[in-house]
C-alpha cells in the first residue's frame, strides 16, 4: 500500500518588502519520508519552514494532512539568556505533565532524569540539542520539522542527533523535514532531497539528483564533492 | 478599620504587581512599568483636581496613551521605546501644567490616607481577578519568551495573548499608582520578579516567590506608614528593596554555556 501523501506544495511565493524570498516551489512528501533541504546562506530555507507552518504570508497552496506537527528551529532562534529560573522540567511541562512520559523521553536521547533539575539556559549545546529532541517529540507528531539540527555542535554529538533522531523515525512513523548543510547527512538519511535557493533547483532522489553540476548551480560555485558510499 | 482596608488592598496589589513584574522581567519589560507609571499622571492630576478616582483618571489616560504609542509606530515605524519615551516625557510635563503644587506629592508617591471602603474592595476585588488571568496565560507567555515559533506551533495565539497581558499591566499599573504614585510603578513591577529570581530555582518559586515578596513589601511598607506617617508608596518600595538585598545573600550560582 502507498504512503498517505502528508504534505503537498504547490506554486508556493513568499515575497517579504517587494523581495523575492521563495518562487514558485512545489513538492510532496509523503509519510515516514524524510525530506532535506538543502541550499545556501539566505536561500530561504528557515522561511520555508516558517511558510509551511502558516507564520508567514504567502501565494500557492500549502496542505497538510497531519495532526500533530513539531517543529524545532535553529538553537539561536531560542532565547535562553535573561529568562527567569525556568527548569527542564517546567519546559516539558509547557508539553505533559506527565513525569512518567518524560523521564522515559529523556532516557531515550540518552539523558538523565536529573538533567530536568538543570536551569533552561545551564546546558550545553549538545545536551540541549537531545533535550529538544525530546520535547519535540514527547507529543507523538505526525511530521517533525528540524531546522538547522546540529548548528553549533561538534562532528561527534552532530552524528549522535541524527542517529537518534534516525532511531525515532525507525520506531515510529514519523515524517521528517530537515535542513542541513551536510551532504553525507543527506547520503545517509535522505528519502528526498529539495535543493533550494529562493526557487527549486532540483528535487527528487539524492542519489540521482545531486550531481557537481546540480550543486554548482545550488550554491553558485564551483565546487567539488565526494560521493559517500555505504557497502 | 480604614487602615486594615488600605492594607488588605496594598496587599492584593503588592502580590498581583509582583506575580505579573515577574513576567514583565523575563520580557525585558520592567521598565515598561515606570513609563505606564508616567502615562497616568495627567490622569492622577485630573482625579485629584475634580476629585474623583485616580485610578479610573489612571486607566484612561494609559488607554490614551497607549493607542497614541501604537498609532504613532504605525505612521512612523519608530522603535517602541523611542515612542514610549516621547509619550510618557509629554505626558508628564502636561500633567505639570495642571497639577496643584499641594497635590504634587500625592500624585508622584500616591497616597491611600483618604482611602473609601467602595475604591478599596473595588481594588481588591480587580487585582485578584487580574491574578487569575495572569496565572492563566503565565505558561503560555514565558514558552512566548523563548520562542514564539514555538509557541504558535503549540497553538497560542500571540496576537491575544499579548493583548490581554497588556491589558492586565495596564489594570494593575492604574490600581498601582494608588499606592506608590505615578513615579514608582516600575520598582513596584520589578523589584520583587528580581529578588525572586536570586533566590529561585523552577518556575513556580520564581513567580510565586515574586507575589510573596511583593506582597510582604506591601505589609511592611503599610506597618512602617501606620507607624511614621512617612507616605506609604517611598516605604513599600523601601520595604521591597531591601528584601532585594537580604535575597542577594542567598543568590544562587547559576551557569551560561
Amino acid at each position: 500500500m502507498q504512503n498517505k501523501i502528508v504534505l503537498d506544495v504547490k506554486n508556493l511565493s513568499v515575497s517579504i518588502d517587494d523581495q523575492i524570498i521563495l518562487k514558485n516551489l512545489s513538492f510532496e512528501i509523503k509519510e515516514h519520508e524524510v525530506l532535506i533541504i538543502l541550499g545556501p546562506n539566505g536561500a530561504g530555507k528557515t522561511t520555508l519552514f516558517r511558510t509551511l507552518l502558516g507564520f508567514i504570508p504567502h501565494t500557492g497552496q500549502i496542505k497538510w494532512n497531519a495532526k500533530k506537527i513539531s517543529y524545532l528551529p535553529p538553537q539561536e532562534f531560542l532565547n535562553r539568556k535573561g529568562l527567569p529560573s525556568l527548569s527542564i522540567q517546567d519546559f516539558f511541562h509547557f508539553k505533559t505533565k506527565n513525569q512518567k512520559d518524560i523521564t522515559s523521553m529523556l532516557d531515550k536521547v540518552g539523558l538523565s532524569k536529573n538533567i530536568l533539575y538543570k536551569q533552561f539556559g545551564a546546558l550545553s549545546t549538545g545536551q540541549f540539542q537531545r533535550m529538544a529532541i525530546a520535547w519535540a517529540l514527547i507529543s507523538n507528531p505526525d511530521v517533525l520539522l528540524f531546522d538547522e539540527a546540529t548548528s553549533g555542535i561538534d562532528i561527534g554529538g552532530n552524528q549522535t542527533i541524527y542517529s537518534l533522531l534516525h532511531k525515532f523515525w525507525q520506531e515510529t512513523n514519523l515524517t521528517i523535514l530537515l535542513v542541513t548543510h551536510d551532504l553525507n547527512i543527506v547520503w545517509e538519511h535522505a528519502n528526498q532531497v529539495l535543493c533550494l535557493n529562493k526557487e527549486c533547483i532540483c528535487k527528487g532522489n539524492p542519489h540521482k539528483i545531486l550531481t557537481t553540476e546540480n550543486l554548482q548551480k545550488l550554491y553558485e560555485t564551483d565546487i567539488k564533492f565526494y560521493k559517500h558510499s555505504h557497502n | 478599620m480604614q487602615f486594615l482596608l488600605a492594607l488588605i488592598m496594598s496587599i492584593s496589589i503588592g502580590a498581583t504587581t509582583g506575580y505579573l513584574g515577574s513576567l514583565m522581567v523575563s520580557k525585558r519589560m520592567a521598565l515598561m512599568g515606570g513609563a505606564l507609571g508616567h502615562l497616568t499622571l495627567p490622569g492622577i492630576a485630573l482625579g485629584l483636581i475634580y476629585n474623583f478616582d485616580v485610578s479610573l483618571g489612571a486607566l484612561a489616560f494609559l488607554f490614551i496613551g497607549i493607542t497614541l504609542i501604537w498609532a504613532l509606530e504605525q505612521k512612523t515605524k519608530l522603535p517602541i521605546e523611542a515612542l514610549t519615551a516621547i509619550v510618557f516625557s509629554s505626558s508628564v510635563s502636561i500633567a505639570f501644567l495642571f497639577l496643584p503644587q499641594d497635590q504634587t506629592f500625592k500624585a508622584l508617591l500616591g497616597d491611600i490616607s483618604d482611602l473609601t471602603i467602595l475604591a478599596a474592595t473595588i481594588t481588591t476585588i480587580t487585582s485578584g481577578i487580574i491574578f487569575f488571568i495572569t496565572r492563566k496565560i503565565y505558561a503560555q507567555l514565558i514558552l512566548m519568551s523563548i520562542s514564539q515559533d514555538l509557541a504558535q506551533v503549540e497553538k497560542i495565539n500571540i496576537k491575544l495573548y499579548k493583548l490581554i497581558y497588556l491589558m492586565c499591566i495596564a489594570i494593575m499599573v492604574a490600581l498601582g499608582v494608588r499606592m506608590v504614585g505615578g513615579l514608582l510603578t516600575a520598582a513596584l513591577v520589578s523589584i520583587p520578579a528580581c529578588t525572586s529570581k536570586n533566590i529561585s530555582h523552577n518556575l513556580f518559586q520564581y513567580s510565586y516567590g515574586a507575589l510573596l515578596t511583593g506582597a510582604l513589601a506591601c505589609l511592611s511598607g503599610l506597618l512602617l506608614f501606620k507607624i511614621t506617617s512617612i507616605p506609604a508608596g517611598p516605604l513599600i518600595i523601601i520595604s521591597s528593596t531591601t528584601l532585594f538585598l537580604i535575597s542577594l545573600f542567598f543568590t544562587k550560582k547559576s551557569y551560561q554555556p
